[in-house]
């Protein structure tokens, strides 16, 4: 550290501290090597990969403002809603903390889900990424479990009847079904015990999903970051230090972010909740149109659509099943797309079905969205057999099947003769394109 | 561990040997369980919550034709006072109409009073059809409209994702119009 300044007093001051801690606890190197100048990158990432460093910062954003919400919040069935609109009306800034707050769970979805696309697109789960992508999955599961729990402490119409069916989904696994859904109630309806575990969990899962995410920045730096290429780094020249060149893309990325989410924070606070939550939840009525938020509407639109029972399995557990499974089948991508070459750059069929996919789970939010009968109730389940159609058969035979365009030899490649191969031409277009 | 597992040279030290690690192992899963029960069992219904499991209603007020919805257990119980038509259309039903087969006289003590929890037994929700003008659905008895099931006048589920008919809590008649739910 800064040797050639070594003059000023204060520096080699500093300089010598640093030097001190490094010896008995090499923290510094240890950064230097996560996000510094020790840390190489390859030379072509994109913009796509900034969001793995903004889902980074809304974590960071979502734990801040949730532990001054929680200084403020009541879990009792009968102050949870007012001490809410207490944080909202009287204490100073609440207003502010909690529409951050709750925003900021719906653009902590956003990020992470163009994350996930990222990821698919270019094959970041491929050999010898698996465990990487693995325990990304198993980070959207917990902010899934999150985003729940949170979603319930409100206390509104929306909260309880969430609460309510989601738990009873559990209902539909044979035999212990309503014994674990009285289990997970702490009582025989969604009551004061329900609230006050799911307040608990709330505060517990942020801090499990960090565990989790230093474990997946630690698996992403075995090999480092995939690129748009899909190919391996063989050497200095496909590589740049991570500091300063993407410290300095990602900050970018957080200024556009950070514009976007106060835009939404500051003019339209609400443009992603629901107004039946702004009523005090009341067992004994159920609100007419029942949606969850919207980052869970693909999932909704998928357990409903099952009206029909197979065998001895009825409606509601095929559909439960399928919901879960629709999760949890991302954990198995690794081994269904059996494809050598990662980036859909190069994968002519692949690319296509890709953005169907895409289109397939707006779809099934826009179903999600609206009553369960015809016609959406069609949408729907064309929807949901074709999402397990592209993972469970389209991935497998397109593995076999497609001819992938030829691979440059290296990332550095096109660059050093003067940018002329078609990989490299084609690569930014298409990336401003989409 | 039979010796004859571990033939030859080590002799039967091996096997006890096995038989010692199966044996500590068993015990520790044994007493992480142990240990782990009451951290589960702590999520279960309290005592305090168990001790509200009766509740009392005098059904004298009611009408015919109307219907009141108590509170048993934190959980809504409707209580209609069914007309002789709602009897019959009830009991006119054949049994291989229903997705949930039951006859209505094993659902009521009094065919006049039909008492069952009001939640649709897909996912929760409480059906609509209570009051006056809600909903009945298409079987004049209830309609969920969370994801639309229809009841028909015994509370059986006849269309829609619901897999059975609304449940009949343990109740009994105390004396002419008292009932004790639970």
């Amino acid at each position: 550290m800064s040797d050639g300044k070594a003059n000023n007093p204060l520096v080699r001051m500093v300089g010598g501290t640093i030097k001190w801690i490094e010896y008995r606890l090499p923290i510094f190197s240890f950064i230097d090597h996560a996000v510094g100048r020790g840390y190489p990158s390859p030379r072509n990432l994109s913009y796509w990969w900034n969001f793995g460093s903004l889902a980074g910062l809304a974590l960071v954003i979502m734990i801040m403002t949730g532990i001054m919400l929680a200084m403020q919040y009541t879990p009792h069935v009968d102050y949870a809603f007012d001490s809410v609109e207490r944080i909202m009306r009287d204490v100073n800034y609440g207003w502010l903390l909690r529409y951050l707050h709750t925003n900021g769970g719906s653009f902590f979805f956003i990020v992470v889900y163009i994350h996930v696309f990222r990821g698919l697109y270019y094959g970041s789960y491929k050999e010898p990424r698996e465990l990487l992508w693995i325990l990304g999955v198993a980070l959207l599961v917990l902010m899934m479990m999150g985003a729940f729990t949170g979603y319930v402490l409100p206390w509104g119409q929306m909260s309880y009847w969430a609460a309510t069916v989601i738990t009873n989904l559990f209902s539909a696994i044979p035999l212990v079904g309503d014994w674990i859904v009285t289990w997970l109630w702490g009582g025989f309806a969604v009551d004061n015990p329900t609230l006050n575990r799911f307040y608990a969990l709330h505060y517990l899962i942020p801090f499990v999903i960090v565990g989790v995410v230093l474990l997946h920045i630690w698996a992403l730096h075995r090999f480092g970051s995939n690129n748009p290429l899909g190919i391996d780094t063989k050497g200095p020249q496909d590589t740049i230090p991570f500091h300063p060149y993407y410290t300095a893309k990602d900050a970018y990325g957080v200024g556009v972010f950070l514009l976007l989410f106060t835009a939404v924070v500051f003019f339209a606070p609400n443009l992603m909740a629901e107004p039946e939550n702004y009523i005090p939840a009341n067992p004994l009525v159920t609100p007419a149109h029942i949606v969850p938020e919207w980052y869970f509407l693909p999932y909704y639109a998928i357990l409903r659509s099952v009206t029909f029972d197979i065998w001895f399995l009825s409606a509601k557990l095929i559909g439960v099943l399928l919901m879960f499974g629709s999760v949890l089948i991302l954990f198995v991508i690794p081994w269904l797309d059996r494809s050598p070459v990662r980036s859909a750059k190069f994968r002519p069929i692949y690319k296509q079905f890709f953005w169907i996919l895409l289109a397939d789970c707006v779809v099934l939010g826009w179903v999600g969205a609206n009553p369960a009968e015809p016609p959406y109730l069609y949408f729907g389940q064309a929807a949901t057999a074709y999402y397990f159609f592209h993972f469970l058969i389209l991935l497998p035979l397109l593995s076999f099947f497609e001819r992938p365009r030829p691979l440059p030899s290296s990332i550095s490649e096109p660059v050093l003769k003067g940018g002329g191969t078609p990989a490299g031409a084609a690569a930014k277009p298409m990336e401003k394109a989409r | 561990m039979a010796d004859s597992a571990n033939p030859g040279h080590l002799g039967d030290g091996e096997a006890r040997r096995d038989f010692l690690y199966l044996l500590t192992g068993a015990m520790g899963a044994i007493g992480t369980g142990i240990v782990a029960w009451p951290f589960i069992h702590s999520m279960n219904p309290s005592a305090e919550v168990l001790a509200l499991s009766s509740t009392e209603v005098d059904l004298s007020p009611i009408e015919e034709g109307m219907a009141i919805t108590v509170v048993w257990q934190g959980k809504p119980v409707f209580i209609r006072r069914r007309t002789p038509e709602e009897i019959e259309d009830a009991g006119k039903v054949a049994l291989d109409d229903l997705p949930d087969p039951e006859s209505d006289k094993d659902r009521v003590q009094k065919p006049e009073w039909l008492v069952m929890v009001g939640i649709c037994t897909h996912l929760g929700c409480i059906p609509k059809g209570q009051r006056a003008g809600d909903p009945k659905g298409e079987f004049g008895g209830w309609f969920c409209p969370c994801h639309g099931s229809h009841y028909d006048t015994s509370g059986r589920i006849r269309k829609g994702p619901a897999p059975r008919n609304l449940d009949i809590p343990p109740y009994e008649f105390l004396d002419g119009n008292v009932i004790r739910i639970g």
